[in-house]
């Protein structure tokens, strides 16, 4: 008996130890980043060049600087099929991989993320929500794991309205302003912030919401494009919802230059379904289009000019340009953590550091490649957001081309609006809030 | 809001016409149903697979004419395909059996097409024209009167098939009863082939008209959660049922959504088509035009 004890210790013991001793050891020296991606799906079109973006920037990195300070990138991609449930399966199936577990997650979900933050939380592995997510998870004394640079949903809400106040001689007093959202906590999210500046602003501000997925919005543009012909509409989409809303407002003969999207409504798969239709159509955006930037010359030459690199196909795109700034500033943190903890692979209570440290100055980006492709950011313990700006571009037929300057949103009113919310939180979940002064 | 009847008018048009595009893709379900008693899941992954073949052929550089025939041909092998591996072994299981492995092809394709021909969205333009166009006051799409054209064609083709072929007749017989169809020597496996290619046809139909509205991409087999109330209130053996039903959960949704949507938050035009179609089921359980089952004991 007791020899089968022992016996079956023994096993138990190699088998645990097996994955330690066979681990190399430059795998010691390796950084892991889980990817959650969805490359198949009703919401694919998005994700691959998303997905694309992140492969190609870590391998430029390993390729170009031989790793981070020397610690090379290492990253497994977990399909999420865009799917909740799949989501929090990929994070705690890669949340311990790699010698120092998960450095950061990216969930590319508003709603994998809003599952992930207790989890995160716990496990002290940051969460860059990057352009979605919870917008009050910007204030870091009550979610310290949780990074929501450069803009949120409510700052791109007020930077749009400021366009559009920008574009009718400064006023909006008297004119119409209509929502078109998915009807879905993503697509209610800048309801607050819209109705808080219709108070301040002047408008009238009407809401129309459109059922999951949205593939039938007649409905909805017969009212918006025949009976209150606002002035402006502003759209809350995802996914197919978006090249049908176009369509249906160019049948209803909207104006597409007075129609506008948050930067989940504005890449190449929201317009290219459109057609022709979809000329003249503007998003907003916090990270630039194109291909011009060194960053893309340097892809070109160190891995599409070797045969290596994810992201021909997508190149340049929308979001794959996202993609690759989401990955830089990942990146950047590593760096800025390492500033403090010497260069060997992060812990994800190292990341968090890192990030609420990080600054990315217009040297840093251009010393990154990465010009005309994001803004600064200058994160701290209570700011998570960073202060990012936002442009509005506008769509030729063709590809996307700015036509505003990066604008940036009105922090101060929002930073009130986010504590507001985010103390609330906190009270539900019963968290103390941290002392950001003592940090 | 205000109320005025040429807006009135307008909706109830747009809707009708709306509903149209739904009957496409019930078409599909019910030549399957009336055919064999299987409810196809698969219908909606069919309309996907067909329009990224068509889409395939032409991003190649065919002529659209020459994708088309091909895509044809390519339905037909995938029916063929079905019949073979998946009914065949399947016969005499009950229908529920036959249910589960449509669920199962259902994945396989959606699987298989996105393999074959990737996840991206592309672009279908067959050249139908979407300008507005305004009688009086009245606005119609130029897009969904074409649909609605298609779609007339499309029931004239399918009535003269069934009422004036033998093909057609075969498989009306089937539809009536099975056993009683082959002991007249109709092949059952062949009526198969051809019910499901038929089927095909009408999928490569309904994935070129949305294939076109919304271009091709993987949410096209979300279309089939729209002709799901078109068969509860129309039937699931009736063809002119799923005209009906269509034009009726078209214009019945979109009327809803404008004048009943703003007093219960919006967004009510899905729901309200299942509890459309709900209510029909309480007074007529067989749909509006569907066969009344009656088992003696």
């Amino acid at each position: 008996m007791i020899f089968k004890k022992l016996f079956l210790a023994a096993t138990a013991a190699a088998v645990l130890a097996t994955p330690l001793l066979a681990m190399p050891a430059a795998a010691q020296n390796e950084q892991f980043m889980p990817l959650l991606v969805y490359r198949t799906g009703p919401y694919a079109p998005s994700g691959i060049p998303l997905a694309n973006g992140f492969n190609d920037y870590f391998e430029l990195i390993n390729s170009r600087d031989g790793g981070v300070n020397g610690v090379k990138l290492t990253w497994e991609e977990c399909e999420t099929n865009y799917n909740n449930d799949r989501g929090v399966e990929c994070y705690e199936r890669l949340k311990n991989q790699g010698p120092t577990g998960a450095t950061v997650v990216n969930p590319y979900a508003t709603g994998i993320t809003y599952a992930l933050i207790e989890r995160a939380t716990a496990d002290k592995i940051p969460i860059f929500s990057m352009g979605y997510g919870r917008a009050d998870a910007t204030i870091g004394s009550v979610f310290p794991y949780v990074f929501t640079a450069p803009a949120t949903y409510w700052a791109g809400a007020d930077a749009i309205i400021q366009y559009i106040q920008s574009q009718e001689k400064g006023s909006l007093k008297g004119k119409k302003i209509a929502l078109v959202y998915h009807d879905s906590a993503y697509g209610k999210e800048p309801i607050a912030t819209l109705e808080a500046l219709s108070k301040q602003e002047g408008f009238t501000f009407n809401l129309f919401p459109v059922a999951h997925p949205g593939l039938e919005q007649k409905a909805t543009w017969l009212q918006i494009g025949r009976q209150l012909r606002p002035d402006w509409v502003i759209m809350w989409g995802w996914g197919v919802m978006n090249a049908t809303a176009i369509k249906e407002a160019a049948a209803v003969g909207y104006p597409m230059d007075k129609f506008i999207g948050i930067w989940w409504s504005g890449s190449e798969a929201d317009v290219k379904p459109a057609g022709a239709a979809a000329k003249g159509y503007k998003s907003a955006q916090f990270t630039g289009t194109g291909t011009g930037a060194p960053v893309h010359a340097q892809i070109r030459d160190l891995l599409f000019a070797k045969n290596t690199g994810k992201g021909k196909d997508t190149f340049g795109e929308v979001l794959y340009n996202r993609g690759l700034v989401n990955a830089a500033v990942s990146v950047e943190a590593i760096r800025t953590a390492q500033g403090k903890f010497g260069n060997k692979p992060m812990t994800g209570e190292q990341m968090q550091w890192g990030f609420e440290n990080l600054n990315i100055t217009q040297d840093v980006i251009d010393k990154l490649g990465l010009t005309g492709l994001m803004s600064p950011i200058k994160l701290s313990c209570n700011d998570h957001e960073g202060g990012g700006s936002v442009v509005i571009q506008q769509w030729d037929g063709k590809g996307w081309n700015y036509v505003s300057d990066f604008i940036k949103p009105r922090r101060e009113m929002l930073t009130k609006m986010y504590e507001a919310s985010a103390m609330q939180y906190a009270k539900e979940k019963n968290i103390t809030p941290r002392d950001c002064s003592k940090m | 809001m205000f109320f005025s009847w040429p807006f009135f008018f307008e909706v109830l048009i747009g809707g009708l016409l709306a509903g149209v595009m739904y009957s496409l893709v019930a078409l599909g379900f019910v030549l399957i149903f009336k055919a064999s008693g299987v409810f196809n899941f698969a219908q909606g992954a069919m309309v996907l697979f067909a329009a990224l073949t068509l889409v395939g052929f032409i991003n190649m550089g065919m002529p659209t004419a020459v994708a088309i025939l091909i895509t044809m041909a390519v339905m037909v092998a995938l029916a063929y395909s079905i019949e073979r591996v998946v009914l065949r072994p399947l016969v005499n299981q009950p229908p529920i059996i036959l249910f589960m492995a449509t669920i199962g092809i259902t994945f396989f394709i959606d699987g298989f097409g996105q393999t074959l021909w990737g996840s991206d969205v592309y672009v279908l333009d067959i050249g139908i024209p979407t300008t507005p166009l305004f009688f009086g006051d009245i606005l119609v799409n130029s897009f969904d009167l074409v649909a609605a054209a298609v779609a007339g064609l499309l029931v004239v083709v399918l009535a003269i098939f069934f009422q004036k072929t033998r093909v057609g007749r075969a498989l009306r017989a089937v539809a009536d009863d099975h056993q009683a169809a082959m002991s007249v020597g109709i092949p059952l496996r062949v009526i198969w082939v051809i019910v499901w290619s038929v089927a095909g046809l009408v999928a490569l139909v309904a994935g070129i008209m949305w294939g076109s509205k919304l271009g091709v991409q993987f949410s096209l087999v979300l279309i089939a959660l729209k002709a799901l109330p078109v068969l509860i209130l129309g039937g699931f053996t009736s063809i002119p049922g799923a005209i009906i039903g269509g034009l009726m959960i078209g214009a019945g949704e979109k009327l809803a959504e404008v004048f009943i949507g703003p007093f219960l938050a919006g967004a009510i035009e899905d729901w309200f088509a299942y509890m459309l179609a709900l209510v029909v089921l309480l007074f007529r359980p067989q749909g509006l035009f569907g066969e009344k089952i009656i088992e003696r004991v």
